[in-house]
């Protein structure tokens, strides 16, 4: 749970550097990314101390009378209402979010080092690894990344690190492409041939000079990532290839469950919906902010 | 000097006497086209330098101009060893560099090093000012801590930098101060040889004196040797001692900076030369520039004999003789230290072009190819240069510098 939190203010750890400073300066300038921030810090915090804000045990049962009607919506005792089984579905809300923040975040990272790593060796290398790289890249770029995800949980059988591979593996193709395409161009650039001029050994070209430069892309496409593995694992939940355990408070299976009553418990669709909406909006507004921040030519 | 007795030279341990300490023979930077994704066929090369030799005594000043693209800066990066050459030595004291790999190239780069043309682009923007120049003695592990930090606040004060400002990164800096960065960098392994690529190009003209100036005292201060490239004769004729001028992947001609401002000989020069503006309107209104028609042509297909015959004008006047373009004219010594690679060299000396390209009176020279250093000690208006050059004076470097402005582009626009 605590990699989210370094994973999203990365801005703010290296602060001590005037470069971030000044990045991070133009970030808290921003409304949207500000906003973003926000809707990322209750996100976060809701997961984090999910056990102390849920007002119930997220598999505990609830009775309503009666007991042939459908689930009650929003009341005072239960404030999202109950779902079909009788789970009181605002403490499931809550507990959803530990799932969809864990396994998203879990997921980029994971992604980010496959793709960094055949990034950054077609990008050093170039020439023929290069191009065999990024062929294999096109290949898992072409088909789309829920179907992928779906492959690899199905070939895999479901649980919860079978989620994160497939969400990774989605996730991997576009940082590789990105991290490959950057250090192409700042391999030709003068700082680099001028640290070769002065005798720097390869992996000091990548490690001191290249990888640094291209970082910030990178930190970019990592919080819009985010945002999209929030919503690629509601979504496989949706397709019931969730969390093994199908009790398991998880948003897309709340989801799928909620499609059975949609007339007559709308509440059961709203409010996963909502959280979903909600996370992904936040990663998203502050992956166009940091875009802006980071971005040297932007400056004012 | 000719090639067979240079090589003669160079192939025992450079002499003393000699002097020379850099030497590049028959040199070839060839660029290969291929075609294809994933089968690639070789299809073509650009020949960004194709067969350039020259030397580079100690603590001389070597000029490289040419227009964008005739393979000057290329010429430089291969000396670096940034391009492996295609063929041809590099030979550096006594060393031949241009198969050297590994440890033995690295111990070879502390002695030489490179100032670049973009000083925005030529600083890690991640790194700051005291970790990019103490990077080389990182490389090459030079001191501990405490040595480093104090050689980063010397060479700091020698590039005229507060010491202070090592903390700073290069985005705080205006582009004068960060080109006395890159300036320090490629000092602090106390090099012998430094190739300036361009080094003032992208500066405005206030700072291109100033780094001018800077680059002069510190020749003088640490016995350096330096490569200077630009396409701006106007700069190159002040800090050079000799002047190589390219076209094409070729230097069409090599003389020391005093001649080939006043008679030059080859008809690229005089062109060249035309288009750079005398700070005397006497002068000035006795000149005419040349206008070359046309494109520089592509070097993946240059053209047959001399590469320069598709624009020049001396072959026009002399009635496109067939040699120019069936024979490839070799760079021949005409006066002392004047090479020249046109077959038709001496028609160039004395002729109208060259006179009003110079801004020279008719009645100052004597005919002939000889006639070079005579002619020059006579030409009033044209040794503006050559003078502050050798004064080396702040007022001196600018006042020419400034004119430069309107002839930086290379004729032929």
């Amino acid at each position: 749970m605590t990699t989210a939190a370094a994973t999203v203010p990365r801005a703010e750890a290296r602060v001590s550097s005037g470069l971030w400073r000044d990045a991070l300066r133009r970030l808290l300038r921003n409304r949207p990314a500000l906003l973003g921030l926000f809707l990322i810090g209750v996100f976060v915090t809701v997961a984090v101390l999910a056990p102390v804000i849920a007002p119930a045990d997220p598999l505990a049962r609830f009775t309503w009378n009666p007991p042939s009607g459908p689930p009650p919506g929003p009341a005072a005792n239960h404030l999202f209402g109950l779902d079909r089984q009788g789970h009181d579905e605002f403490s499931r809300v809550i507990f959803g979010a530990r799932i969809s923040l864990f396994v998203g975040v879990i997921s980029v990272i994971m992604g980010l080092a496959m793709g960094g790593v055949v990034g950054a060796i077609a990008g050093a290398a170039g020439g023929r690894i290069d191009n065999v790289l990024m062929r294999v890249v096109d290949v898992l770029l072409a088909v789309p990344g829920i179907l992928l995800a779906i492959g690899i949980v199905a070939w895999l059988d479901r649980g919860l690190v079978q989620i994160m591979l497939a969400v990774a593996a989605t996730n991997a193709p576009i940082f590789a492409r990105l991290l490959r395409g950057s250090l192409l161009a700042i391999r030709e650039s003068d700082y680099v041939l001028a640290a070769r001029a002065l005798g720097a050994s390869g992996p000091r070209l990548l490690f001191r000079h290249m990888i640094p430069n291209a970082l910030t892309p990178m930190i970019v496409a990592a919080t819009l990532a985010l945002a999209t593995a929030i919503i690629d694992v509601a979504g496989l939940g949706f397709l019931g290839l969730g969390p093994p355990d199908p009790r398991t408070a998880e948003w897309g299976t709340m989801l799928t469950d909620s499609t059975v009553a949609l007339r007559s418990a709308p509440h059961l669709i709203f409010f996963p919906g909502v959280a979903i909406i909600i996370s992904a909006i936040g990663f998203n507004l502050l992956g166009d902010g940091l875009r802006e921040s980071l971005d040297p030519r932007l400056k004012r | 000097m000719t090639v067979e007795a240079s090589s003669a030279a160079t192939a025992s341990r450079p002499s003393a006497t000699d002097g020379e300490l850099l030497r590049v023979d028959e040199l070839k930077v060839w660029f290969p086209i291929t075609e294809g994704i994933v089968i690639e066929r070789h299809i073509g090369d650009v020949r960004a330098v194709d067969d350039v030799s020259f030397a580079l005594r100690r603590g001389e000043t070597l000029g490289l101009v040419g227009e964008s693209g005739c393979g000057k800066s290329t010429t430089g990066r291969a000396i670096i060893r940034l391009y492996r050459p295609t063929s041809g030595r590099i030979v550096f004291d006594g060393v031949d560099l241009s198969s050297l790999e590994g440890s033995a190239l690295r111990r070879m780069r502390r002695r030489m090093q490179m100032i670049f043309q973009d000083p925005y682009a030529s600083l890690n923007p991640r790194m700051n000012v005291s970790g990019i120049i103490r990077e080389p003695l990182e490389i090459h592990g030079i001191g501990n801590g405490a040595e480093r930090r104090e050689r980063v606040r010397e060479l700091l004060a020698t590039v005229g930098l507060n010491p202070d400002f090592g903390e700073r990164y290069p985005h705080e800096f205006s582009g004068g101060q960060r080109q006395r960065i890159g300036v320090a960098r490629a000092l602090a392994l106390n090099p012998d040889l430094i190739v300036a690529d361009e080094p003032i190009s992208a500066l405005d003209v206030s700072i291109q004196a100033q780094i001018i100036n800077l680059l002069e005292k510190l020749q003088g201060q640490f016995d350096l040797t330096y490569l200077f490239i630009a396409h701006d004769l106007s700069v190159v004729r002040h800090i050079s001692d000799r002047i190589a001028v390219m076209y094409l992947g070729r230097i069409v001609e090599l003389a020391s900076s005093r001649d080939l401002n006043s008679v030059p000989l080859h008809p690229y020069t005089v062109a060249l030369l035309s288009a750079i503006p005398v700070p005397d309107p006497v002068v000035e209104s006795r000149r005419r520039r040349i206008i070359l028609r046309g494109d520089v042509p592509s070097p993946a297909n240059p053209p047959s004999g001399c590469r320069f015959h598709t624009r020049c004008w001396l072959r026009e006047r002399l009635g496109n003789p067939e040699r120019c373009t069936t024979e490839d004219p070799p760079l021949r010594p005409l006066a002392s230290g004047h090479e020249v690679a046109c077959h038709f060299a001496e028609d160039v000396a004395d002729s109208i072009e060259q006179r009003q390209a110079t801004g020279r009176p008719a009645s100052a020279s004597r005919a002939g190819a000889g006639a070079g250093s005579a002619a020059a000690a006579s030409a009033g208006g044209s040794a503006a240069g050559g003078s502050a050059a050798v004064g080396g004076s702040a007022a001196g470097v600018s006042a020419p510098a400034q004119a430069s402005t309107p002839g930086t582009a290379a004729p032929g626009a």
